[in-house]
């Protein structure tokens, strides 16, 4: 079949099953739009920036467990998806982005709209690829999804210059296998030695605890985890990226571990004898000072990502593969325990220090998110921003299932969250997506709001106003004397106000006795909603580990 | 301590610049890289001496084998065949010209370029012969220099094999990445 490679690269993306498109057109991409105008089958979601439109395809990449994708133009449409690359990036999201590029015969001329944008994101992609012959252009869309879903999900990049976009070429369409065969194809590479000995130091182990990454929700292990949590009888922690990976209301769950972790979580990883980590990559948010870290643990480190192993923390047994595939043979050969009393010692930490919180205002941020858990029964999708929004909606929500808590965790975009939510919404209509947010963050991508707008995604908008950067004068009112440098923001936006402008109703929220009603009415809207809620700005994340102290030296 | 890794590459435009990134961002050292297509014209060969410890080697190989542009990655042992190559501009008169073709001489390099008051030398080497000649001749005025980084080969019948790694396609999952 004779096609032009705009017309090939639309047809890539029906071969890997794409439905959905987050984009922006632009002067480079023109071919590529005129061939998507006839292509009813994928829906185009305009955004109002390319940001947005790189955190809507993350979002929905970590909703659904697909791979999201985005079209830009080149230039400035390429460099604004830098942060939301990175994003994706640091979090291990499967995206592809294509970007439009200046004709061949102009690269490196300083042309118009021209950067050098596989440069610029060769950091931050798992790959990425400028295409300079047109025939290799169907095999190279085939490999970047590939590359994107596969192993250690990631953001891989697509540069199209303009002349392949209109080069006729020979297109033969390919079947594609979209579900990952991770499971079977790597079994061969497992370390079986170091399998065996994990499984005897879990065996030998009197106080061991579980923890979860955000490799158990990639790896859909959730189900297999719960086994064999209950089969040795541990307890479980969660990174940010872990949340959902066990379920929030199961007895041995014992929250976040880490600098805004819970006492009992972090008093266990300084406490037991043995740190089972699945999927995750002792982040210096859950380490903070590595010399004080789980002093008496010896730490098995399993993750798909070899480079993982070791990097971080100086870790006893590594076992590289699949997080669901180690559980499937843990499972069968570990010897189930009996609860003891490292399990009583848990549960005395527990009712001893649970995570609670004082109000200094009417309306408390904690109490908003408790609530929300209530009266959605746990099965909402929440996004967030970054910050205090953020570690309170971590804290106070108890997530259930993978896939139901999406935040940027490694990188930590303020704006991230108004994007997200517009991708998760587009993903899963079934679920109710909240995106909780600060007003500092909401009000750096805010202008997505015309997006939400736009295309009537029926998303609510829990805007936690302290009328300030909340985490940075947390750490000011901390750490630096209480000199509150720059992060004041003041009354400047009236968020009411500004929702009507993009046609969303409004709610405004100052006191506790209002939560009920107000979150209850908004849930039952099949519409865009925000809801302000006017906190008070000394309320803070606690506990908090202070930096270069130790996990269970905390403060609250 | 300095480790020599060989890095077999795709011969694609802008993989050096891909490998090389790496070392920078992820704070790693590079004594010296020098690369060059192979007998098989679409690999390149890059030789890097990284300095750290067995952590930061370890590091290396395991970032390295991310890179979906690297073949393969291998630890060059210390006592394999290691050449560097410099070119050195030094100042030799005819009072001096032969004390320093004694010194060169010694050192079994070679004049390539004579003029009135300067020659070149060329040497090959191991990086500490090469030092070597270089602090001797800085006695003589050394204008100019350039050097190589190095380049090596494992002795006997030990050699780096590719041929059973598949690299034109590539396939789902069997890449741990």
């Amino acid at each position: 079949m004779k096609l032009t490679g705009a017309q090939v690269l639309v047809e890539c993306l029906r071969e890997q099953g794409v439905d959905t498109i987050f984009g922006y057109p632009g002067g480079a991409v023109l071919s590529i739009y005129d061939a998507l105008y006839d292509a009813d089958d994928i829906r185009h979601i305009l955004t109002a920036h390319e940001q947005g439109a790189t955190h809507a395809a993350d979002g929905y990449a970590r909703a659904t467990g697909k791979v999201g994708v985005v079209i830009v133009t080149s230039g400035p449409g390429a460099t604004n998806t830098v942060t939301g690359i990175a994003t994706a990036y640091m979090d291990s999201v499967p995206i592809v982005v294509f970007t439009g590029q200046v004709a061949n015969s102009l690269i490196g001329k300083d042309s118009f709209q021209e950067v050098d944008i596989t440069g610029i994101t060769n950091p931050i992609t798992k790959h990425n690829y400028i295409v300079k012959d047109a025939e290799q252009l169907p095999h190279i869309i085939r490999q970047a999804f590939s590359i994107a879903r596969s192993g250690r999900p990631g953001p891989v990049l697509v540069d199209i210059p303009k002349d392949i976009q209109t080069t006729i070429i020979d297109y033969t369409p390919k079947k594609i296998e979209t579900k990952e065969s991770n499971s079977s194809n790597q079994l061969e590479q497992v370390d079986f030695d170091n399998i065996k000995k994990a499984i005897d130091a879990i065996n030998d182990s009197q106080r061991p605890v579980i923890y979860a990454g955000g490799g158990v929700n990639i790896a859909g292990a959730n189900d297999k985890l719960v086994e064999f949590a209950e089969k040795i009888k541990a307890p479980v922690s969660c990174s940010l990226m872990g949340m959902g990976a066990f379920p929030g209301d199961h007895p041995y769950y014992m929250g976040m571990v880490g600098m805004h972790g819970t006492r009992y979580s972090n008093y266990a990883f300084s406490n037991c004898d043995l740190i089972i980590a699945m999927g995750a990559r002792f982040s210096d948010r859950v380490v903070s000072n590595v010399e004080k870290f789980a002093p008496k643990a010896k730490i098995i480190h399993v993750d798909i990502d070899p480079a993982e192993l070791g990097k971080n923390v100086m870790t006893h047994i590594q076992v590289c593969g699949d997080v669901g595939q180690i559980l499937d043979i843990f499972n069968r050969h570990v010897q189930e325990k009996q609860e003891s009393s490292w399990n009583k010692q848990i549960e005395e930490w527990k009712k001893a220090y649970p995570l609670k919180y004082k109000c200094n205002g009417n309306l408390s941020p904690q109490y908003i998110i408790e609530k929300l858990y209530e009266l959605t029964e746990g099965q909402a999708i929440l996004t967030t921003e970054v910050g205090q929004n953020q570690m309170w909606a971590a804290q106070f929500y108890k997530f259930s299932q993978p896939r139901t808590f999406i935040s940027s965790g490694g990188l930590g975009t303020m704006g991230y969250g108004l994007g997200a939510s517009i991708g998760a919404a587009l993903g899963r209509p079934d679920k109710k997506v909240i995106n909780v947010a600060g007003d500092g963050s909401f009000r750096m991508n805010s202008t997505e709001l015309a997006t939400v707008s736009r295309y009537q995604i029926p998303i609510i908008q829990l805007v936690l106003n302290n009328s300030s950067l909340g985490m940075v004068r947390q750490w000011q009112d901390l750490f630096y004397n209480k000199r509150y440098s720059h992060s004041q923001l003041g009354q400047g936006v009236d968020f009411i106000k500004l929702a009507e402008a993009y046609g969303i109703k409004a709610f405004k929220l100052d006191h506790n006795d209002q939560v009920e009603s107000v979150l209850s009415q908004a849930l039952e809207l099949k519409e865009p909603v925000l809801i302000e809620c006017v906190i008070h700005p000394d309320d803070k994340v606690y506990p908090i580990v202070p930096p270069g102290a130790g996990i269970d030296e905390l403060i609250d | 301590m300095k480790h020599l890794l060989a890095v077999l590459v795709e011969n694609h435009p802008g993989v050096l610049s891909k490998v090389s990134g790496l070392f920078s961002r992820r704070g790693f050292n590079i004594h010296s890289l020098a690369v060059c297509v192979t007998e098989d014209p679409s690999i390149s060969r890059i030789t890097i001496v990284v300095e750290g410890d067995e952590y930061v080697v370890e590091q290396v190989t395991k970032q390295l084998n991310k890179l979906i542009d690297v073949i393969k990655v291998s630890k060059i042992s210390q006592d394999s065949v290691t050449r560097e190559l410099a070119l050195i501009k030094v100042r030799a008169d005819s009072q001096t010209r032969h004390e320093i073709i004694e010194i060169i001489n010694i050192f079994r390099a070679q004049i390539v370029d004579v003029a009135k008051d300067h020659l070149i030398v060329e040497i090959t080497g191991d990086s500490e012969k090469i030092t070597a000649l270089v602090d001797m001749l800085r006695d003589y005025d050394i204008k100019e220099m350039v050097r190589t980084g190095a380049i090596a080969l494992d002795r006997g019948s030990k050699m780096i094999r590719y041929e059973d790694i598949d690299r034109g396609g590539y396939q789902n999952g069997c890449n741990v990445l």
